[in-house]
């Protein structure tokens, strides 16, 4: 798992699991189509990659598919931004 | 284009894929009266049997109050069916001011203005006051007609966890940039049943200066001492912004809704607001019948009263045989069964002994997280509850739940 990977997914499980929540994510776990991001709340996610990478993602390429796990997310990321460090 | 072939066969697969994932609704045709006591067909063309009602938001019971009938009679007689207009072109009738003034009463705000539903007020608010400028911070479980209408708005959208404060608190300084922020809530959820924080909400609404939006729809008639909703029972009568609501729950379970609250927010609602400028008004028939719903409910609060002892009965029994019931305030009481496919074994079997209740799931409620939601009505007698547990416990006995918590359940079941 590379930086941009794990930061992901700590916010992931910080902003969407409830205290209660004990599910377990990984990389590929489907956040969307598994119920853990609703469509709605994808926009925090959003804005979070927007300001942390200093991005911006068009609304177009901000799909629940592109958003349905954190290797995607990851991925979108680097594509628009170039594979640098964080 | 014509409805060719392939439009056809488009819809019907869309329509197969619904049925195949066990998410198809299918209506249950109710022969007579709304009420306690009810005659239920389903599936279609199978004769009509009768079933104590545990799903209808009939909270305080006055759908069939014969006084909310005669004056529903005599506003037909007095006033007509309908108005063939919008409010602002020849579809107000004094009625519509009176009961609109009798609201803001009742409520505690400043003005009131009525829409054809609540659904129509949540469509129409956020786009007429808020713009790209501004933020709407929701709590996650929001009524899906909030978020359709905060999708309407050009603000900026943003979610807490469903009542937590310190994550509110957290989003609020983080929109500190923004013109207005405000905390978008439900007053009592719809799915859980459980009240909004909102004396909490109010205070982080002073201190990050926010303003509060409320829809308590499923509050207003009943929460509270007075039954003027959640933010009476949670002593912030006055401070709460923009409040939503319905007449088609407790306050005569018609239709009609309404935005009520800060006088300015109210009147640029009455010059924005796209479901209020563009379908017809609220009919005649249901204004007269709701002033009458609201005498009813400010001459004694009997019936609200009666809706909570009702309510504390009710998840008594249901503790006592060993349901996992999500607690509350609220007549709304979740019995908790996480897997969808028990839900909805559970409804139909319990249906089949008379009792007619709805099982939710995804994604209607979080995955993991089904249930079978049961609604409490001051017409309800304790006999009727009476029965309804003996069929609980038969029902549960028979899956065998009774005394199980969420992981037990899960393991038995799967989530």
């Amino acid at each position: 798992m590379d930086e941009l990977q794990k930061m992901i997914l700590d916010y992931v499980r910080r902003e969407y699991l409830e205290e209660e929540d004990d599910r377990e994510i990984g990389l590929d776990t489907p956040l969307i189509t598994g119920g853990i991001v609703d469509s709605f709340s994808m926009v925090s996610l959003k804005r979070f990659l927007e300001r942390k990478c200093e991005i911006q993602i068009p609304d177009a390429q901000a799909t629940p598919a592109a958003f349905d796990s954190v290797r995607s997310i990851a991925g979108l990321v680097e594509r628009i931004r170039g594979p640098v460090a964080v | 284009m014509a409805y060719d072939v392939r439009t056809r066969q488009h819809y019907r697969d869309e329509l197969g894929a619904i049925e195949a994932a066990g998410l198809f609704k299918q209506e249950r045709f109710i022969h007579g009266a709304q009420g306690v006591e009810i005659e239920v067909e389903f599936p279609a063309g199978q004769p009509a049997r009768p079933v104590i009602n545990l799903c209808a938001n009939n909270y305080l019971g006055l759908l069939s109050h014969p006084d909310v009938v005669a004056a529903a009679h005599a506003g037909l007689d007095a006033r007509g069916y309908g108005m063939s207009s919008v409010r602002f072109i020849c579809g107000t009738q004094d009625l519509h001011r009176e009961l609109e003034g009798r609201l803001s009463g009742f409520l505690g705000t400043e003005a009131t203005l009525l829409f054809p539903s609540c659904m129509d007020a949540n469509a129409g608010v956020f786009e007429a006051l808020f713009g790209d400028a501004d933020v709407l911070i929701a709590d996650r479980l929001v009524h899906a007609s909030i978020v359709d209408g905060m999708r309407l708005s050009k603000a900026q959208l943003d979610t807490f966890k469903h009542s937590d404060m310190a994550h509110l608190e957290e989003k609020l300084a983080e929109h500190m940039d923004k013109r207005f922020r405000v905390i978008v809530t439900d007053g009592v959820f719809s799915m859980d049943g459980d009240l909004a924080k909102l004396d909490e909400i109010v205070a982080l609404g002073d201190k990050y200066d926010a303003l509060v939006f409320v829809d308590d729809s499923h509050a207003t008639g009943f929460i509270g001492a007075g039954g003027r909703g959640t933010h009476e029972a949670k002593g912030v009568l006055g401070r709460i912004d923009l409040i939503t609501t319905t007449l088609g729950k407790a306050l005569g379970g018609a239709s009609g809704g309404c935005v009520s609250g800060r006088a300015e927010l109210i009147e640029m609602c009455r010059q924005r607001a796209r479901p209020y400028l563009f379908s017809n008004s609220v009919p005649p028939v249901i204004a007269a019948a709701a002033l009458r719903v609201l005498d009813l409910i400010e001459q004694s609060t009997e019936r609200r009263d009666r809706l909570e002892e009702n309510a504390r009965y009710w998840r008594r029994l249901l503790g006592e045989a060993g349901f996992d019931v999500r607690p509350g305030d609220s007549p709304i009481v979740p019995v908790m069964l996480y897997n969808a496919r028990l839900a909805q074994d559970m409804a139909r079997d319990l249906f089949a002994r008379g009792i007619y209740v709805v099982g939710f799931f995804f994604p209607v409620v979080p995955k993991g997280q089904a249930r079978i939601r049961t609604q409490l009505s001051a017409a309800h007698e304790k006999r009727h509850l009476d029965r309804a547990i003996e069929a609980f416990v038969e029902v549960g006995d028979e899956h065998g739940v009774l005394g199980l918590g969420k992981q037990q359940i899960v393991e038995r079941f799967g989530a």
